[in-house]
């Protein structure tokens, strides 16, 4: 069973339904004591970072969502979610993040359209399990005006928009999309039920 | 890099899909679920669902339709049409829309948009603007489905919605509406290059060339058609491998 976090913080049915068709049953969770239950968790988002991590600690899902991390099992942040995983962001003044991954989230700067919205190619950096079956160049769907930098160490795909922009993180059980899988077509499928399979521990 | 998109609009009253729409081996044309389904099918990358209801139940029917299309297909799907409150985009982009879409109502009241765009996020804000020409390069905002004018220009229209909050602009010429004879090329760029957000241009699709006009020419970010589509006059396939013959970058 996957937990999708609810945080009053988005669009929580696509992704329920996305996973739904893939075959893998969710439950929305917001409770952070249930956390331990699930064989992982997505943390999705839309919206602006500050009110993100504010109903997050709120909620006392701060501390469940970091234990979790340490218990092994996976996690994926998608979209704002994603960028919560970092240690801050420069959205509407400083805030601290979950600080599971090293790096920041800065605005887009320069002479050209923000958000990033549309679709974008994948550009891989490391095959890893997650990336099962996906093609360089495949498209998924981004939208955003704040992004990611971090080391490349964690750098499983990128996409170019006037810069390289980091689309799939990953470390140990942590994973980030900053694209919506459950928008993005075939490939946003695979990827999420390649999230779904290392849930269910049944990778090989 | 990002792909220009190619965007079809379906118009919808009371849970159906209106402009009578002529496509093969459709059980009912008039769903607009099965037609999200086959636009998603034929690489559509976003879909535009304009609710025309005018009853209270139309509206609540439309919730509905939300749901199944979102249950149903997986790429981007924004909804315009009657949408007046903060609790109206709630209840829209709860049942799994992606964006919403302002028009006459954000002319209204220009705050709508900021106190979407401060709940939800820009990037759910559409501000769709109906421009029609008054004079050599100047436009004029036109509200209520195009029956009233606004005295407002419409380059400083767009660039208040930006400031304002707005994630996207759908900017429709009105002049070249249903006249299939490309789309208001001049007004497109103009706009496109007044804002920092992207502008999905509308009105005036006839054929594959216009698309590579307006994405080109007319710097559009994407180009949305409806009618050119729902008769099967061309496909989105065919405009996007056109699109690409060209050399503009499309998700193929």
């Amino acid at each position: 069973m996957i937990g999708i976090i609810d945080y009053g913080m988005g669009n929580l049915y696509s992704l329920s339904k996305a996973l739904e068709r893939l075959g893998y049953s969710y439950e929305f969770a917001s409770q952070a004591e249930r956390l331990p239950e699930y064989s992982g968790l997505i943390l999705p988002g839309v919206g602006a970072f500050g009110d993100a991590i504010a109903n997050i600690r709120e909620l006392g899902l701060e501390q469940a969502i970091k234990g979790y991390a340490t218990t092994g099992r996976p996690i994926l942040g998608i979209c704002l979610g994603m960028q919560l995983l970092f240690e801050k962001s420069a959205e509407h003044g400083e805030n601290a993040g979950l600080g599971l991954l090293g790096g920041e989230v800065v605005r887009f700067r320069g002479d050209y359209k923000v958000p990033h919205m549309g679709w974008n190619q994948l550009i891989i950096k490391q095959k890893q399990p997650l990336l099962n079956g996906v093609q360089e160049g495949d498209y998924v769907y981004f939208v955003h005006s704040y992004h990611v930098l971090c080391q490349s160490d964690v750098l499983l795909a990128t996409s170019d928009y006037h810069q390289e922009v980091t689309a799939i993180v990953n470390r140990d059980n942590v994973y980030g999309m900053q694209f919506h899988p459950e928008k993005s077509g075939e490939t946003g499928m695979l990827l999420l039920r390649n999230f779904a399979v290392q849930c269910e521990g049944v990778l090989t | 890099m990002l792909a220009k998109r190619i965007i079809p609009c379906l118009d919808v009253k009371d849970g159906r899909v209106v402009k009578g729409v002529q496509f093969v081996g459709l059980r009912d044309a008039g769903d607009p679920v099965e037609l999200a389904k086959k636009y998603s099918d034929e690489r559509a990358d976003e879909l535009i669902f304009l609710d025309i209801s005018a009853s209270h139940e139309g509206r609540k029917t439309m919730v509905d339709v939300i749901e199944k299309t979102a249950a149903n297909i997986t790429i981007p799907f924004t909804v315009g049409g009657g949408i007046n409150s903060v609790d109206d985009m709630k209840r829209i982009l709860r049942a799994g829309a992606d964006k919403i879409s302002l028009n006459t109502a954000a002319v209204l009241r220009p705050e709508l948009i900021r106190e979407g765009a401060t709940i939800f996020g820009s990037q759910c804000i559409v501000v769709a603007i109906d421009a029609r020409s008054v004079g050599e390069n100047r436009w004029e905002v036109y509200t209520h489905g195009g029956r009233n004018a606004t005295g407002r220009d419409v380059i400083h229209w767009a660039q208040e919605a930006e400031a304002l909050g707005a994630g996207e602009i759908l900017l429709t010429s009105m002049d070249d509406d249903g006249e299939k004879k490309g789309f208001g090329l001049e007004l497109t760029k103009r706009v496109s290059e007044a804002v920092g957000i992207p502008v999905i241009a509308s009105g005036g699709a006839g054929s594959r060339e216009h698309f590579y006009d307006v994405l080109t020419q007319g710097k559009a970010d994407a180009a949305l058609a409806a009618s050119i589509f729902h008769y099967d006059e061309t496909s989105i396939h065919s405009v996007k491998e056109y699109l690409q013959t060209k050399g503009v970058v499309v998700r193929p």
